[in-house]
């Protein structure tokens, strides 16, 4: 598919779209329909589709494996963390009413950081996985 | 039409055609959950089964087609079906003691649904109930289920991601 100007061109017209789209699927969770995995999962399209378009090996050089394992781990983290701070400030473990000045701003603050953990973890996982697919070269 | 989808998946031998048949299945499943209101599973629904899935069915297919040769052909054996009918009729006559669809008076609805759907903006302030369950409410569940994707993850690198090293010395290895 590398070489077919109108899947490149069009693939490329659509790239920000769809990684706008997920970000807004992130952080509109709370308004409308979606949040962290669903979001996660179209960033994660996104890419896939990039390296569809464009060749794994380029998309491997702007996202490395490493950063994607470093992601992988530090969404899940972020959501546990964000459950331990909770927990220091002196309510049960992922309760969030205490991040706040106010229960309605803690909850908030809380339930945007989990998302975002869990967001980052989707998206790092399903790509993950979609280069360790097509990544290995057949015997 | 999801029915006939469902057969038709069956009977193709084509793993192309079979795959392209998965999405269209997920798809229309999308299309359920819409009309049972359930808008943020059929977002999952459509970006997993009919995004992700196909595109990694598409890419494995990409490696194994050289040697896969699907020759086989459909041969009908009678002991697998009669399993699979008989606990197909089993499930079917355990759902005429399951409540009436949308049953105020339902077990599941009378739990603690009633107080997520009286307090859930005034404790949350998030508009969106499904996103208040899942974050506020059921917070463990959600921190399990990302546990269970990081895992998923971990597992697969483990699988399939390292690097190949077949020299000399450290065939014995792997």
């Amino acid at each position: 598919m590398k070489n077919n100007f109108i899947v490149r061109e069009v693939a490329n017209l659509f790239l920000p779209i769809i990684v706008l789209f997920g970000f807004y699927v992130q952080f509109h969770g709370d308004f409308g329909p979606g949040g962290g995995f669903q979001a996660g999962v179209i960033v994660a399209v996104g890419i896939i589709l990039y390296a569809l378009v464009h060749g794994l090996k380029k998309t491997r050089q702007l996202i490395p494996d490493v950063f994607i394992r470093f992601l992988m781990a530090m969404g899940l983290l972020l959501f546990a963390a964000t459950g331990l701070a909770s927990l220091f400030l002196g309510a049960e473990f992922l309760n969030y009413s205490v991040l706040g000045s106010d229960q309605l701003t803690g909850q908030h603050i809380g339930i945007i950081l989990i998302e975002l953990g869990v967001g980052i973890t989707v998206a790092a996982v399903m790509v993950a996985i979609f280069y360790a697919f097509v990544g290995r070269d057949a015997k | 039409m999801l029915a006939v989808t469902a057969i038709a998946l069956l009977c193709v031998r084509g793993l192309f055609v079979a795959s392209m048949l998965t999405g269209i299945y997920s798809l229309l499943t999308t299309a359920l959950f819409v009309l049972l209101d359930a808008v943020d599973v059929a977002f999952t629904e459509a970006a997993v089964g009919a995004g992700i899935t196909t595109v990694l069915f598409l890419a494995m297919l990409s490696k194994v087609s050289a040697r896969h040769n699907d020759s086989s052909t459909l041969n009908f054996q009678p002991l697998p079906f009669l399993v699979v009918i008989l606990t197909g009729a089993l499930l079917v006559y355990a759902t005429r003691d399951m409540p009436e669809f949308g049953d105020p008076q339902a077990p599941a609805n009378l739990h603690v649904a009633p107080k997520y759907i009286k307090d859930g903006k005034k404790e949350t302030g998030v508009p969106n109930l499904v996103t208040a369950v899942l974050a506020s409410y059921r917070g463990y569940d959600t921190l399990g289920e990302v546990t269970v994707i990081f895992t998923a993850g971990v597992g697969v690198l483990l699988l399939l991601g390292r690097k190949r090293r077949r020299t000399s010395g450290e065939s014995g290895e792997e």
